[in-house]
């Protein structure tokens, strides 16, 4: 094994662990959003699709880098856009009590009995 | 600072905002924001790249990357912005497809160029499993938005033997992993690439119904993987970030989600669910008597109500009567009723869907209330409008072990003092079995498209 590899690795190991911890505090409202999200983020293959095209010498290479660029940006655009789309979607009820008072509020301002 | 050093700290800023994007989706507040601040980092990243170096000279063929870029760029903008929130999971399908797609891409492309400097075991290792797991979620995800487009059957596809051939198709991927590692042979690849292809269709075929979304989400997870793996190969810090990142959350999501539905992730994965029950609700289950009511006859039962909860489902969005019901709430509300909706964690068909197409019609959150708040505020509760929901509030999932759903946690519906059911027919829900909801004596049942429904009953709640 080498030095580069264990580097790797490292940084691997580490940002399962992010992942987790990050993950694990979304509320279940968001997840749709979330996976929508974390979806956009894997696009950053596009970087990878740059640069095998960029280091391209045979056409076979070429012709994959081609498709591998097209196939990223679809994935990074269309995820980011579809994202947005969904969370400017999601507004707050015009100035409220915070969700947890929610019962008292509603109760205090209409009266419990109609 | 050399151009290399400032490369890689503009992409250690990105992997930065990917996190905090990921962080600020924890807040719908923040969640937007999260969202621009990532997709600023991936343009700072991709800007970044135009300058970087590969085996020592600045990169080849600009005009067909900006060509590449820019075909993608004419197809994503537009599939993005139009497509109907409805159709939301099998676009995240088919866009998690892609980038899988793109991973095995990378991964078998670096490997053509470094082929002839007989790479390191591990290098190879690092190709193998790139192009292993970004043609399974590809092709994987490519059914699975068949499936949610209809474009063939959304029921899981079983065969005599499924199991044991999806075994050995596995066990095939992996001898040849282990073949093209002892003798290095290149045109193992394409082996491995037309075996995985076959393992992802052959993964997902079994797979249907209320499952797919688990799966997308788990197919969500692969492609991060994929793309750490080409992370690995390419030597890219950033790609391993970025895909471990979503590797790691896409796995606790699918986790999160399988227990939302009572069940383990094994037992989706590998039970064909569903199959066999849908056979069993037969024309028996229809001819028990039910009592069904007019729009009329719930608007005066409203008029009598104080607490409504509403149990919205992926119906109501099929009949996009979203905008109406949030015209019922407001109209209830004047009147002094207190009203709020409870939301399944998987209405809808992605966790969490439901609470987009209620935003969607400008439903604020702080009315959405989740599954155990909704259940003790239910018991309070003097109607409950069920609205193209159905597995979701099935008293089965509690009563009886025998049911497929049994344990999967439920909407309390049947605590409330009275159930209004909006349905088209009495054909099962999603899951595909039938519901003894239906037919309590508390259950008034309103036939008819939800939205012609809910209209009647706006009508005759304002003339009340």
């Amino acid at each position: 094994m080498t030095n580069v590899l264990l580097q790797y690795a490292t940084v691997f190991v580490l940002s399962v662990f992010v992942g987790i911890e990050i993950i694990s505090k979304v509320p279940s409202i968001l997840h749709t959003p979330l996976m929508s999200g974390s979806n956009a983020i894997h696009g950053v293959i596009l970087v990878g699709s740059m640069l095998i095209l960029g280091a391209a010498n045979t056409n076979a290479e070429e012709v994959l880098g081609f498709l591998a660029v097209i196939l990223a940006t679809l994935n990074v655009v269309g995820g980011f856009v579809v994202t947005d789309r969904m969370l400017e979607m999601f507004k707050p009820r015009t100035p409220r009590a915070k969700p947890g008072d929610k019962a008292e509020a509603s109760d205090g301002a209409k009266g419990a009995d109609s | 600072m050399s151009r290399g050093t400032l490369i890689d700290l503009l992409y250690l800023v990105a992997a930065l905002t990917f996190i905090l994007a990921l962080k600020g989706l924890g807040s719908p507040k923040r969640a937007r924001l999260g969202n621009v601040v990532a997709a600023a980092g991936m343009l700072l990243a991709i800007v970044a790249t135009f300058f970087n170096r590969v085996d020592g000279h600045s990169l080849h063929h600009v005009p067909l990357i900006l060509l590449g870029m820019a075909v993608g760029l004419v197809v994503a903008v537009p599939t993005a912005r139009f497509v109907q929130m409805t159709a939301m999971p099998q676009l995240v399908a088919i866009f998690n497809g892609v980038g899988g797609g793109a991973a095995c891409l990378v991964s078998l492309t670096e490997f053509i160029h470094i082929k002839s400097t007989k790479p390191a075991t591990y290098v190879v290792l690092e190709v193998l499993l790139g192009v292993l797991i970004g043609t399974v979620s590809f092709s994987g995800s490519a059914i699975a938005f068949a499936k949610l487009q209809e474009l063939m059957t959304g029921r899981p596809i079983t065969y005599a033997g499924q199991q044991v051939i999806n075994a050995l198709v596995g066990l095939a991927a992996l001898a040849v992993i282990v073949i093209a590692l002892v003798t290095s042979s290149t045109a193992l690849l394409w082996v491995l690439l037309a075996v995985a292809f076959v393992l992802g269709i052959a993964f997902v075929l079994p797979i249907g119904g209320a499952d797919v979304p688990v799966l997308i989400s788990l197919l969500n997870s692969f492609t991060g993987l994929a793309v750490a793996a080409s992370g690995f190969t390419l030597g890219s810090n950033l790609l391993i970030v970025a895909g471990t990142l979503v590797g790691a959350s896409g796995t606790l999501l699918t986790m999160l989600m399988s227990k939302a539905m009572g069940r383990s992730l094994p037992n989706i994965l590998f039970s064909a669910f569903g199959s066999v029950v849908t056979a069993g609700t037969g024309p028996g289950a229809e001819q028990r008597t039910v009592r069904s009511g007019s729009p009329e006859d719930v608007a005066v039962m409203l008029g009598f109500a104080s607490r409504v909860v509403f149990i919205p489902g992926y119906g109501l969005a099929v009949a996009q009567a979203q905008n109406v019901l949030r015209e019922l709430a407001e109209i209830l509300e004047k009147k002094g009723v207190e009203v709020f909706y409870a939301i399944h964690p998987v209405a809808g068909r992605m966790p969490g869907h439901m609470n987009v197409l209620l935003a969607e019609a400008n439903v604020p959150y702080d009315d959405l209330i989740e599954m155990d708040e909704a259940n003790s505020e239910l018991e309070s509760a003097d109607v409950a409008i069920v609205v193209g929901a159905n597995d979701t509030v099935n008293p089965a999932a509690v009563n009886d072990p025998g049911s497929p759903i049994y344990g999967m946690p439920i909407i309390h519906a049947d605590a409330a003092e009275n159930v209004i059911f909006m349905k088209r027919s009495m054909r099962p829900g999603f899951a595909g079995i039938d519901n003894e909801l239906l037919y309590s004596p508390k259950t008034t049942l309103v036939f008819g498209d939800a939205k012609d429904t809910l209209t009647k009953i706006v009508a005759a709640v304002k003339a009340s």
